[in-house]
């Protein structure tokens, strides 16, 4: 993210959050706690898009990855009445379709965004098809009250009493943002994403290490399938992720492919979403719910014409590796 | 001398095209094997089965009496195989340890120690001679400099034989005298060298023996003492070349082609043509030689009329060419033969019959009205086939399914055979094979003749001082120096070139 426009968020954040406080301070950390809410799906779907496209595979089949994972973890959830069970299971669902993503990409060399689509269409399908009423999971993902501090104030109550999908969820992208940057794993995968036959020549597999990437970010698509079944919710409906996928694939643009960078930009969006929120539940403003429920996605139109042409994507994105060409 | 490498029956093919055929070699430690062959003959195939990036289809590859599994790019490192590629194997948007480093990284624990590696990149460019600022991003370092990386890259990794491919071909005359330095005080280390190139003179300069390969196949191993350049490039094409392109005195006239002031942005929206004016005369040749990237490409696409003038103008005839608008330009008198073909020259999936009017499908005799003549246009096609030595069963093939040097030849006689009065080339013998560059540069000296101003940008500056009647050098988006071919000097022009003042 350009330091300008940080700047610029930053700035409107406090504004808003100065105000609300004002007005009511309940209402100003529990809209920063449902930002965070809101956030987490969208920066675990990021991660996915930037381990992909890192190593230089295009990933546009997350939200049918998080569509199906969502859909196992709950019904495996419901079944084996166990919340944890279910979870592991959206986790592996979400790992075998990036590996479907990897055979198609890596292996078959096929468009990369048709592979994508392929994903969706899938997920969308199978979701569809075998959905049935009247399911429950036992309970949702127990939420974790954070010792010394959620007795902070004001931060205390923003960051205390988010489940553990959510917690491992920030701890995840630190460490992801740590890797991509100081280890020779992240080393190595920038590499083979930028130009895969310099790492070629140097000894580093490149189908190995996209097949590695794209298969654990499907398993991280498919942990944010899971937190919106299990922890966010604890339901399963049709078409139930609504788009967050492709949001994420905007996040991690605007986040320029920087784990760190796509956090804070989910954060953004999550924010958006949280006061808009309580701006209808309040009655504030008097617009109709149908354009407030838009404004994510012309908040995504706006962001991607902000940072178009500005960012610079991985060189070898989307371009399938052929070891013999010359 | 112990024996390094030992290539025995490597034979390869791509689909229907063999580009190895049953090649036995050696290498020695401390010896600098020079590989000769033209574009196509099969040198990088070769080198690269060396290296684990090509498998061959049949025979066996020793390093150091072990044969190696083919495919195994690993194994081959591991061996002390080094490879500096024709097109660098470097990492643009990292730095020159990081792609040092890349592949074998210090680290503790999975987490690189950056600090180390800079130490060890210093190092090793201190014990080489091989100077780099290891934190420099490689795309902003020049040619010469990510050569050194990419040299450092292979010396880092305790290489025992060290394969260059077509490593001169980016570089200023002093780099490629530099270079060899280099290569020379690498063998006296005991490195064993394979050193791919199709220029004469450097062959001839460093290398204690000589493989030729022409068509796939192994033609023999000399040594410079026993041969010569004109023997060595017989041995290349299989017949009888002329080296010294023959031409007669240049017979100047008015001037056609003039350009004022000209200023042009390349892609990076950075100023490449800096206030550059010129003149070419009719019946003379103006050759512009300049290491590549030094406004040549944006010049000549700005007289085509297809890139944007900042400023300035360009005159043909005493008439201003409109900015954008190649159209204008070609119906102006500017005949082009761009540096890409591929891309600016040919459309690949057309006939060579329809390549061939491309620029004047719509004119008479090739249209009547809005309705295409085809006979005419296969006719023509026919034609120039036949006078300009497209080898090609007949015109109403793809232009894709010609060689490199075919396909130059297909834009080369369509830009040549109309009415000629400005003919701008760039590059127009890259990738092109020995025997089709003497052809194209007839041609060229016969567009000069029948009274053309020929424009050459070429990086080749043997192919400038060969051809040109007037030499200009361009270095940095300006004209330093002009010369004529007689006062032209090989080593002030390499000077001029790589921007130090003469």
């Amino acid at each position: 993210m350009k330091l300008r426009t940080s700047h610029y968020l930053i700035i409107s954040f406090l504004a808003a959050f100065t105000y609300f406080y004002s007005k009511d301070g309940l209402v100003a950390t529990s809209v920063l706690y449902t930002a965070i809410q809101f956030a987490l799906p969208l920066a675990l779907a990021a991660m996915v898009g930037v381990m992909c496209e890192r190593t230089g595979v295009v990933n546009i089949g997350i939200e049918g990855t998080m569509l199906i994972s969502a859909f196992t973890a709950f019904f495996a959830g419901a079944i084996l009445k166990n919340t944890v069970q279910g979870m592991l299971v959206g986790v592996f669902t979400g790992a075998m379709m990036g590996l479907l993503l990897a055979l198609m990409a890596v292996n078959w060399k096929m468009d990369q965004i048709i592979a994508g689509v392929i994903i969706n269409i899938l997920a969308a399908g199978i979701t569809s098809f075998y959905y049935r009423q009247n399911y429950s999971i036992p309970s949702t993902l127990d939420p974790i009250d954070l010792p010394v501090i959620g007795a902070w104030p004001i931060l205390g109550p923003v960051l205390s009493f988010h489940g553990p999908i959510t917690y491992f969820g920030i701890f995840f992208i630190l460490g992801l943002w740590f890797a991509l940057y100081k280890t020779s794993w992240g080393l190595r995968s920038r590499a083979v994403g930028e130009h895969p036959s310099s790492a070629d020549t140097a000894g580093v597999s490149v189908s190995r290490l996209r097949y590695l990437n794209v298969t654990a970010a499907g398993a991280v698509g498919g942990l944010a399938g899971s937190y919106l079944a299990l922890e966010a919710v604890g339901i399963f409906e049709r078409g139930f992720t609504a788009g967050k996928g492709f949001t994420a694939l905007a996040i991690m643009i605007f986040g320029r492919w920087n784990p760190l960078g796509a956090l804070a930009a989910a954060l953004f969006f999550g924010l958006t979403q949280a006061v808009t929120n309580q701006l209808m539940i309040d009655e504030v403003v008097e617009i109709p719910p149908q354009f407030i429920n838009m404004l994510p996605y012309i908040l995504t139109i706006v962001v991607l014409a902000i940072s178009a042409g500005k960012v610079r994507p991985p060189a070898a994105e989307g371009i399938p590796y052929e070891k013999e060409k010359s | 001398m112990k024996t390094l490498l030992e290539i025995e029956g490597v034979s390869k093919s791509f689909g229907s095209v063999i580009a190895n055929e049953d090649i036995s070699l050696i290498v020695r430690e401390g010896e600098i094997l020079a590989l000769l062959g033209e574009n196509g003959a099969g040198k990088s195939t070769l080198v690269k089965a060396v290296f684990g990036l090509v498998k061959p289809d049949a025979g066996t590859i020793k390093i150091n009496g072990i044969v190696m599994e083919s495919g195994d790019t690993a194994a081959a490192i591991a061996s002390g195989v080094g490879m500096v590629h024709q097109h660098f194997q470097l990492v643009p948007v990292m730095s020159v340890t990081e792609n040092l480093i890349l592949g074998d990284e210090p680290k503790r624990f999975g987490v690189v120690n950056i600090k180390q590696a800079k130490k060890e990149a210093l190092a090793l460019s201190e014990k080489y001679g091989l100077e780099v600022d290891p934190d420099a991003i490689i795309e902003d370092l020049p040619v010469g400099m990510a050569q050194r990386v990419e040299i450092l890259k292979a010396l880092r990794r305790d290489v025992k034989l060290l394969i260059l491919d077509e490593p001169t071909a980016v570089l200023t005359p002093q780099e490629t005298d530099e270079l060899l330095e280099v290569l020379r005080n690498l063998a006296k280390r005991g490195v064993g060298i394979l050193f791919i190139t199709h220029k004469l003179r450097e062959v001839m300069a460093v290398a204690d023996r000589i493989a030729v390969l022409r068509g796939g196949k192994l033609m023999g191993t000399t040594t410079p003492k026993e041969s010569s350049e004109s023997k060595l490039a017989q041995m290349m094409v299989g017949r009888e070349v002329v080296l010294r392109v023959e031409k007669s005195v240049a017979q100047p006239k008015e001037v056609l082609l003039s350009i004022k002031n000209l200023r042009v942005n390349d892609d990076r929206k950075l100023e490449s043509v800096r206030d550059l004016s010129l003149e070419v005369h009719a019946g003379e040749i103006l050759g512009i030689a300049g290491v590549e990237g030094n406004g040549q490409r944006e010049l000549v696409e700005a007289i085509c009329s297809m890139r944007s003038r900042l400023s300035g103008e360009v005159i043909v005839k005493g008439q201003a060419i409109p900015n954008l608008n190649p159209r204008a330009a070609h119906l102006a008198g500017v005949s082009h033969i761009p540096e890409d073909r591929e891309k600016h020259g040919l459309v690949t999936s057309y006939s060579i019959a329809d390549n061939l009017v491309l620029n004047r499908f719509d004119q008479a005799p090739f249209a009547k009205g809005w309705i295409r003549s085809l006979e005419e246009v296969s006719s023509n096609g026919e034609a120039l086939v036949e006078k300009f030595d497209i080898r090609a069963p007949n015109a109403s093939l793809s232009a894709g399914s010609l060689s490199g040097g075919n396909k130059q030849k297909v834009v080369v006689a369509r830009e040549l055979s109309q009415q000629l009065d400005v003919v701008v080339a760039a590059q127009p013998t890259r990738g092109v094979d020995v025997g089709s560059i003497e052809f194209i540069h007839n041609q060229l000296i016969a567009a000069r003749d029948a009274g053309a101003a020929v424009l050459l940008v070429s990086a080749e500056l043997d192919e400038i001082l060969s051809l040109a009647d007037r030499i200009a050098v361009i270095s940095n988006g300006k004209i330093v120096a002009i010369f004529s071919s007689k006062e032209a000097d090989r080593n002030t022009i390499g000077r001029l070139m790589a921007g130090l003042a003469s």
